[in-house]
C-alpha cells in the first residue's frame, strides 16, 4: 500500500495546507490512437465552468488537460486540449504507454499528482476512466465519486460538490471528499456540455518527464476486437432506439436497426430481450446493462421494468411505443404512441424518410 | 494447478424498492428486501466453474452486518467451499477506499490461512445499490495486483514459466479486447460471462448448517483508522429525489398519425432527423 505523504491528511494542521496549496482542475485525457474520446471535450467544458467559479473563492486556479499515451498520439492532441478550453495541457509520453494499461496509466496519474498536486481530478465515466480512476484513488488514498451527472464549487470553502444518481436513479446524492486532495470524480458521458472550439485560445504545454516510473503489469491487451460497427456507439449515442419482448422474434430487431439507421442512432436492448438471445449483452441497457443518457430514446415493445428504466430515465426526451396503454414506460415517457409497433415503426421510417426528400 | 479463489460478495436492498422520505430527506429501508448483488453472482459462478475445471476452492468474502451471513449462504448453497463475513462497527460507514482496504486486509488473512496466498479474486462490475464499481479495482490497487474491469468471458488457463495466466475477454464500449494476465490478479464481471447455476440439494443442505466464521477488524489485524468513517475520505452532503418526469404527451390517432405527430414534434423540438 502507498500512501501519498503530500497529499493524504493524517494530520489536521497538515489539512489545511494541502487544501490551500493544492490548486487547479484537472481532466484525464482519455484518447485512443490520437483520438480525444467525447467525454474529454465535456468535461473540459464543465471543468472551465468550475474553475471560473471556483476562482471566486481561491483566485489564481487553471484548468489542465492530461495527455497520457505516445508522444506520435498525444503531442496534436495538446492544441485540441487548449482550443476547448484548457490553460494547462500535461503531456505524459512514452513508447510504452501506447494502448491504456491500468496500472501503468495509474503509475504515471500518481507520480504526476503528487508533484503538480491538483486540487480536483476529473475522469469520464467510461470503461477507461472506471476502470483506472479507483487505482489512482486507492494509491493516493483520495475520495472518489463514480459516475457524476452534476458537478459544482461550495461558495464557501471551493470544495467540488459531487451529484449522483444511486440506487437505480431513486435517490440523488451529493458527496465531497473530506480533507484530502485531490477531489475525485468519473462523470457520465452526454451530461457536460462542451464549449465551442476555439483555435484563438492560448495556453501553456507542459512535457512531463517519465523517467524511474514503472510501467510494469502482468496484465497484457493482446487484441482489441471492435463489434457495435452498426452506427455510434451506445455510450456516446445521441439517439438510441431499443428494443425489447414486444417484438415477439428475434428477426423482427432488423426493424429497430433500421429505424436506428434512419436516425443515425445506436441499436439498444431491454433485458428481457437479451435473455432470450435476440441480441448480445452489449445492447442491454438498464440496471445490469448499460446506463445511457442520450437526446433521444426510443423504447419499442419495451413494458419499462423499473431496472430498465433505471438505466434510462436521464435521457433528455423518451418515446414509448407499446401496444398496451398501461405499461410503465408511458410513465417517463414524453411521447407515448399506444399502438402495435409493427405498424408505427414502419410508418416513422417512412415519414421520416419522406420528410428528408422532401427537403 | 489448484487455485485458491475468493469471491467479493455483497447484499444489497433490493434498489427498486428503496425510495426517499420526501419529508425528512431520508432512506426509507423498512420492507425492503435484502438481495446478494445481481452481478455478484455471475462472479460466484466463474469461480465455482475455474474451481471444477481446473481444481482449487472458493471461499466467499463479504462486508457487513451479520444479515449479510445470509448472501453468503446463498452462494454456499451454490457450490462454494467457504465463505467469511467481516463485520465490526469499526467498519461502519465505509466509502469504497475504506471498504476496499477492509476487504483487502481480509484477503491477504485468507491467503495466510491457506498458506499460499490467494490465486484470483472476482467481483461483479458493480454494485447495484451504489453502482460505484469501484471497490474490485480498489482491492486490486490495495494488493497490488492487476484489475481487469467488465470481464465478459474466460478464454483458458494455462501455466507458464512464471505461473498460472489466465487469457479473458474485457468488454469495451464498442466490442472486446483479449486480455492476458498472470496470476494473482482481481477481476470484476459483468453478467455475459456465464449462466449462474441453480442451487443443489447438497449445497442447500450445507448451507443450512453452515458455521459461518465472522471476522473483527482486530482478527484481520485491519488499522481501523483506515476503516469506516475515519477511513473514508467521502462523505455524503446532502440526498434528495430526483426529478420526477411528468407523464407526457399521448399522441392522438392510428399508427400513421401518430408517427406523424412525433416525427413533427421531434423536428420542432430541434432534432434534424
Amino acid at each position: 500500500m502507498s500512501a501519498d505523504s503530500a497529499n493524504s491528511a493524517s494530520a489536521t494542521n497538515a489539512t489545511s495546507a494541502v487544501i490551500a496549496t493544492n490548486k487547479n482542475i484537472w481532466v484525464f485525457g482519455e484518447q485512443e490512437n490520437g483520438r480525444l474520446a467525447l467525454s474529454v471535450l465535456e468535461l473540459l467544458g464543465e471543468g472551465r465552468r468550475l474553475v471560473d467559479v471556483a476562482n471566486a473563492v481561491n483566485a489564481g486556479q487553471k484548468l489542465a488537460l492530461v495527455l497520457i499515451g505516445t508522444s506520435a498520439d498525444i503531442e496534436p492532441l495538446a492544441a485540441e486540449g487548449i482550443a476547448h478550453g484548457a490553460d494547462l495541457v500535461y503531456v505524459c509520453a512514452h513508447p510504452e504507454l501506447a494502448v491504456f494499461q491500468d496500472e501503468p496509466y495509474a503509475a504515471v496519474l500518481t507520480h504526476l499528482c503528487r508533484t503538480e498536486r491538483p486540487a480536483v481530478l476529473l475522469a469520464g465515466a467510461t470503461l477507461i476512466g472506471r476502470a483506472l480512476a479507483p487505482r489512482v484513488a486507492a494509491r493516493l488514498r483520495v475520495g472518489l465519486t463514480a459516475d457524476c451527472t452534476e458537478l459544482g464549487i461550495d461558495p464557501e470553502n471551493g470544495s467540488l460538490l459531487q451529484t449522483r444518481p444511486a440506487f437505480g436513479g431513486n435517490v440523488m446524492a451529493t458527496i465531497v471528499s473530506s480533507d484530502r486532495r485531490p477531489q475525485m470524480a468519473t462523470v457520465r458521458p452526454r451530461v457536460m456540455v462542451p464549449l465551442v472550439r476555439d483555435a484563438a485560445r492560448k495556453g501553456e504545454v507542459v512535457k512531463i518527464n517519465l523517467g524511474g516510473l514503472d510501467f510494469s503489469t502482468r496484465a497484457k491487451v493482446k487484441e482489441v476486437v471492435r463489434e457495435l460497427s452498426q452506427g455510434p456507439a451506445l455510450d456516446e449515442a445521441e439517439i438510441i432506439v431499443s428494443g425489447g419482448r414486444g417484438l415477439g422474434d428475434p428477426k423482427n430487431f432488423a426493424l429497430i436497426r433500421e429505424l436506428a439507421e434512419v436516425l443515425g442512432g445506436a441499436v439498444g436492448a431491454s433485458r428481457a430481450a437479451v435473455d432470450a438471445g435476440w441480441i448480445p449483452y452489449p445492447h442491454q441497457v438498464g440496471q445490469t446493462g448499460r446506463t445511457v443518457r442520450p437526446k433521444l430514446y426510443i423504447a419499442v415493445g419495451i413494458s419499462g421494468a423499473i431496472q430498465h428504466l433505471a438505466g434510462m430515465r436521464g435521457s433528455d426526451v423518451i418515446v414509448a411505443i407499446n401496444k398496451d396503454a398501461s405499461a410503465p414506460i408511458f410513465d417517463v415517457a414524453t411521447y407515448g404512441l399506444v399502438g402495435d409497433l409493427f405498424e408505427i415503426v414502419p410508418a416513422m421510417i417512412a415519414e421520416l424518410k419522406a420528410g428528408r426528400a422532401a427537403s | 494447478m489448484s487455485l485458491n479463489i475468493v469471491v467479493l460478495v455483497k447484499q444489497v436492498p433490493d434498489t427498486s424498492e428503496v425510495r426517499m422520505d420526501p419529508v425528512r430527506g431520508t432512506l426509507i429501508r423498512e420492507g425492503v428486501p435484502s438481495i446478494v448483488n445481481p452481478f455478484d453472482v455471475f462472479a460466484i459462478e466463474a469461480g465455482l466453474a475455474l474451481r471444477d475445471a481446473y481444481g482449487g476452492k472458493v471461499t466467499l468474502l463479504s462486508m457487513g452486518p451479520s444479515q449479510a451471513g445470509a448472501a453468503l449462504r446463498e452462494g454456499i448453497s451454490m457450490g462454494a467451499d467457504d465463505a467469511v463475513l467481516i463485520s465490526d462497527r469499526a467498519f461502519a460507514g465505509s466509502d469504497t477506499l475504506a471498504t476496499s482496504y477492509a476487504l483487502a486486509t481480509a484477503v491477504k488473512k485468507i491467503g495466510q490461512n491457506a498458506g499460499a496466498g490467494v490465486d484470483l479474486i472476482l467481483a461483479g462490475r458493480q454494485a447495484i445499490d451504489g453502482d460505484t464499481a469501484q471497490v474490485g479495482p480498489g482491492v486490486a490497487e490495495q494488493l497490488g495486483m492487476p484489475s481487469i474491469t467488465c470481464v465478459s468471458k474466460i478464454e483458458s488457463l494455462s501455466q507458464n514459466g512464471t505461473g498460472p495466466n489466465l487469457r479473458l475477454r474485457r468488454m469495451l464500449e464498442d466490442g472486446y479486447q483479449v486480455v492476458e494476465v498472470g496470476l494473482p490478479a482481481v477481476l470484476s464481471v459483468v453478467k455475459d460471462i456465464n449462466k449462474p447455476r441453480l442451487p443443489s440439494l447438497r449445497g442447500m443442505m450445507k448451507s443450512k448448517t453452515y458455521n459461518l466464521p465472522t471476522w473483527t477488524a482486530a482478527d484481520i489485524a485491519a488499522d481501523t483508522t483506515l476503516c469506516g468513517l475515519s477511513g473514508s475520505a467521502t462523505r455524503v452532503k446532502r440526498i434528495f429525489s430526483p426529478e420526477k418526469r411528468a407523464r407526457g404527451e399521448t399522441l392522438e390517432g392510428g399508427a400513421a398519425e401518430q408517427a406523424k405527430t412525433l416525427v413533427q414534434r421531434l423536428r420542432d423540438s430541434g432534432f434534424s432527423i
